[in-house]
């Protein structure tokens, strides 16, 4: 029988085992590769929530998606084309991520009576045939009988071998997404590098698997995915997490301002203060605190010594620092603050990804109390606007909220490398010291420049002697006021030092459609793909529909009234339960409409598109 | 690097009195608050310091000794309910060589800001940290605090405190702190010395002080100051001398075993010879110091100790961080950005 070669536009990929499995580590692989052969890609995994749920469990399984293709791709995929079970719980957990008529390539040796019973099906269920019969294409490979066979010359431990599994079915996949192994090789090569025999052994069952493929006819197709037309440059595959750490770094690098990041563990944001803490040679200090409200006093302290001020943290945490960022928002100094939300409230779904913390952010503080607020739009923006709340936070001597989320903060896609040099460096400028002496009037500290900005005057500096503090300032000398007026006129400073960064910060613009008509969608934060893709494919198919997506929350672009106002509906899609449109609503007056799912995932494009279509035929 | 980012502690502000580091601000506590004694003896220190007001940095949360660095000519901040530790850990550890003092009161820094007292404690930046104890919530007007005493009727309290107080001292000790003492607002010159000694000390210094709280606690001290009975409820402990207390110094204390106990030197069962040295060195000591803490209203107690209870130089958090600092720029050399942002694989598209 001859296999046919078949060309896809795009496909999506998902593996799925234990835990144990190694399926991070075959995923990233993958990814890998697909980068190099010139794909565009996005990628999303998917960690059990527990650190060792017991093994062959649903718990225990852990996933990760790749969506490429040889045109643009905006998501990890809806659903996948390709399903690779390691075992009967991974099959339980993701069947119904996989399209109909789609491929399972399933590793028998997972589907024992053990593995159906750990898996909570019943003893007698036949899950794979079940499977066939429901129309899936089912390729059954006892992967852990072929690993075993292909290295039993190596000597090494059945622990060893049966550790080489993800990659004999790695490989198997190489063969049927025809991409080449050698990124993989040289990979193994140098992870492996002080035991080679483990290296060797990985590999060997790597083309093994991908002979495999060639050698028998359980498969009747194969495919190719042609490159597709991306950017000419150099590219790296980044997580949103490792985007905001690089930014940070990039900030205190270029400026020669000194970071100080303070921050305490949580779901999902604990990678930017991994990534940085080991980046100190950088400039950057950062500081495991007792708590959220230390982690994020301590980055006040370091800012009024004139470093960067830089906490990271989620929701609840979040809710911890809120009395602290009004402290910084009447010190008036830099600080930004990192939320990577998660599924809420408390607890929520850690592991979880939602955009219910807009609202918090915007007012979930006591007293008026503006800040800055951004979001980022998918992993590879975390860099470019990371680097803007840090540009935002010291030139206008503001605190920042940068709002990601656990789906872009985990996700991954590629990013076409900035060069150092073309990077702007933040500018600022502290205040240059005085003559001490009693007769010379006290440094004024709140006196500001026509942006309403104060200056940034550091201990250490002689003649600047000057104290801050929550309570309310006076005009220019800083000192304790209760009076009326003056509270009045602080109120409004704040604010407008707020509003005046709108003078800093591009014009809102269209990223799908004409910029009038019947229909505006209008998204902000981690939907970005998932509204992009549904839009595009709304206009492909002949609807009237444009698409604008906020990356500056607070203050918004100048000319988004003006956007919003030429057009006869307002579709505002968010993962919670309404929130941008209730603020749009408010600041403009329009008739926006909510299309809101809180169910701890991404939108599909589907739903969205479906949800497009409605309105544009209603 | 801009200039102002390296501090220099020159001494040279040797001609400065205290009064030039007084503040243009009215000090606005209550008549007769022991805060005052306070203000002025720290201000009376710094210039014996020798370092230059743009190098000192007073940190505060909230309660009425929280006020205290608008006081000082200094640089200051006002910070919120129980964090000034934290803020002043931010500070110190981005800004080495500033002095670094926080002022805090029981309630601030032991209730509401507990955690951080304790953690920084452990830690041992080098700050100095001065609690001002009136075992009372003054700026709330007058609910208990966690140093009151059991029965301590106040407005939050109608019937008497059930609470069982903590001991500053022994929590200090316990959280690791490498300079723990205890002085108070009526004896101005014991304070000073005692402040002294908490601004040399290189690491986190926690220094109690007793304040009276003339509106709300008036006179929770005066069995330590009062002419009458100070003699037998207070110690004065000092380095390398024997622990001895009351009218002429006749009340010694000795070890017995584990077992601290008063004996009468006047009758001549006992001599300087069998007493308890001090040595502020020795932890377990301290931690039995620590413990001199029963009720000063009852009689036949052990007197309290004032004084230096421990002291100990270890590294400082700031200090092993600028080694680390100073190591992974030794590890990396010069800060490669494009490297950085290429991280381990890249690809090229053309
Ligand atoms: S309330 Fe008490 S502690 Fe506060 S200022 Fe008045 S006397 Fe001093």
């Amino acid at each position: 029988m001859s296999i046919q070669q078949k060309f896809k536009k795009e496909v999506t990929i998902r593996f799925a085992g234990d835990s144990g499995d190694g399926i991070q580590l075959t995923g990233s692989q993958f990814t890998n590769t697909t980068a190099l052969t010139g794909n565009d890609l996005s990628t999303f995994p998917d960690y059990p929530a527990e650190i060792r749920a017991p093994a062959g469990t649903v718990h225990g399984v852990s996933g990760f998606q790749i969506h490429f293709g040889s045109k643009a791709i905006y998501t990890p995929g809806d659903t996948c084309d390709v399903l690779i079970v390691m075992n009967a719980a991974a099959l339980k957990a993701n069947l119904q991520s996989l399209k109909s008529g789609g491929i399972i390539i399933a590793n028998t040796d997972g589907f024992g009576k053990k593995d159906l019973s750990l898996a909570k099906y019943d003893p007698t269920a036949t899950p794979l045939q079940d499977a066939k019969n429901s129309g899936y294409t089912v390729i059954e490979i006892d992967v852990t009988k072929m690993t075993r066979e292909s290295l039993k010359e190596t000597g090494l431990p059945p622990k060893d071998v049966d550790r080489c599994k993800n990659m004999f079915v790695l490989g198997v996949v190489y063969w049927l997404y025809s991409r080449p192994m050698e990124s993989t090789i040289k990979f193994l090569n140098k992870k492996f590098s002080t035991k080679p025999i483990i290296a060797e052994a990985n590999i060997k069952a790597l083309k093994d698997g991908y002979t495999f493929g060639i050698a028998t006819e359980i498969f009747s197709e194969r495919y190719s995915v042609e490159a597709a037309p991306i950017d000419p440059g150099t590219y790296r595959n980044i997580t949103g997490n490792d985007a905001v750490a690089l930014a940070i770094t990039a900030v205190a690098n270029k400026s020669d301002l000194p970071v100080f990041l303070g921050s305490y563990p949580i779901t999902p944001a604990s990678d930017i203060l991994h990534s940085l803490s080991r980046l100190k040679h950088f400039g950057v200090t950062t500081y495991q605190a007792e708590d959220e409200i230390a982690a994020i006093t301590a980055a006040i302290g370091a800012s009024f010594g004139g470093s960067l001020g830089v906490t990271t943290s989620s929701g609840p945490g979040i809710a911890l620092k809120t009395e602290s960022i009004a402290l910084a928002t009447m010190l008036e100094l830099p600080l930004l603050i990192v939320n990577v939300q998660r599924a809420g409230p408390s607890t929520g779904l850690p592991t979880k990804t939602e955009q219910a913390d807009l609202l918090q952010a915007f007012y979930g503080r006591a007293g008026e109390c503006p800040i800055a607020i951004l979001a980022a739009s998918s992993p590879a923006d975390c860099f470019d606007i990371t680097y803007e709340a840090c540009r935002i936070a010291v030139e206008h001597m503001i605190p920042v909220m940068l709002l990601t989320d656990g789906y872009i903060a985990n996700g991954a896609e590629p990013w076409k490398l900035p060069k150092a040099d073309e990077l702007k460096p933040v500018t600022f400028q502290y205040q240059k010291p005085r003559e001490n002496g009693q007769d010379k009037p006290s440094f004024r500290p709140y006196v500001r420049d026509e942006n309403q900005v104060r200056p940034w005057a550091i201990p250490g500096t002689k003649g600047l002697m000057h104290r801050v503090g929550g309570l309310e300032k006076e005009h220019e000398t800083g000192n304790i006021s209760y009076d009326p007026d003056n509270h009045q006129m602080m109120i409004t400073f704040r604010e407008q030092k707020r509003d005046n960064i709108a003078r800093f910060i591009p014009d809102q613009s269209m990223d799908e459609g004409g910029d009038s008509g019947k229909l505006l969608v209008i998204g902000w934060g981690s939907t970005y793909g998932s509204i992009k893709s549904a839009v595009y494919e709304a206009i492909e198919e002949g609807y009237e529909v444009s698409y604008t997506h906020l990356r500056y929350l607070s203050p918004f672009p100048k000319n988004l009234g003006d956007m919003l106002n030429r057009f006869d509906r307002i579709l505002v899609p968010e993962i919670n339960s309404g929130q941008l449109v209730k603020i749009l609503r408010d600041q403009f007056l329009v008739p926006a409409e909510g299309y809101n799912r809180v169910r701890g995932v991404p939108f599909t494009v589907a739903e969205l598109k479906d949800k497009i279509i409605e309105m544009c035929t209603s | 690097m801009k200039s102002q980012k390296t501090i220099d502690r020159a001494p040279t502000n040797g001609e400065r009195k205290g009064k030039d580091f007084a503040s243009d601000q009215d000090v606005r506590w209550c008549p007769g608050c022991g805060d005052y004694t306070i203000l002025k003896q720290v201000q009376n220190l710094m210039p014996k310091t020798g370092i230059d007001p743009e190098n000192i940095v007073f940190i505060a949360g909230i309660g009425c000794s929280s006020r205290f660095p608008y006081y000082m000519n200094t640089y200051g901040i006002h910070g919120i309910h129980g964090r000034a530790p934290a803020i002043a850990t931010g500070l110190k550890a981005a800004q080495p060589k500033l002095s670094v003092w926080v002022v805090t009161g029981d309630g601030d820094g032991l209730s509401i800001g507990g955690n951080h007292m304790i953690h920084t404690l452990r830690r041992n930046l080098d700050l100095n940290i001065l609690l001002f104890n009136n075992e009372i919530y003054g700026l709330t007007k007058g609910q208990y605090s966690p140093t009151s005493r059991v029965g301590h009727v106040t407005r939050s309290t109608p019937m008497g405190s059930i609470d069982n107080p903590f001991n500053p001292l022994s929590l200090a000790l316990g959280a690791n702190g490498s300079f723990v003492a205890r002085t108070m607002d009526r004896d101005p010159k014991h304070l000073q010395v005692l402040l002294e000694r908490t601004h040399l000390h290189k690491g986190t210094s926690f220094l109690e002080i007793y304040q009276n709280c003339i509106v709300f606690n008036d006179g929770a001290f005066n069995s330590y100051t009062d002419k009458s009975t100070r003699d037998t409820t207070s110690i004065y402990l000092e380095d390398g001398q024997p622990l001895k207390f009351g009218p002429d110094d006749r009340h010694g204390i000795r070890l017995d075993g584990y077992r601290p106990e008063v004996v009468d030197l006047q009758k001549g069962d006992w001599s300087d010879d069998d007493l308890w040295i001090h040595d502020e060195k020795d932890r377990n000591k301290a931690w039995l110091l620590t413990t001199f803490f029963e009720d000063n209203r009852e009689v036949g107690h052990l007197p309290r100790p004032f004084g230096v209870l421990f002291a100990e130089e270890r590294s400082t958090y700031e200090g092993l961080l600028q080694d680390q600092i100073a190591a992974a720029k030794d590890q990396h050399g010069e800060p490669n950005l494009d490297e950085l942002l290429a991280g381990e694989e890249t690809w090229v598209v053309t």
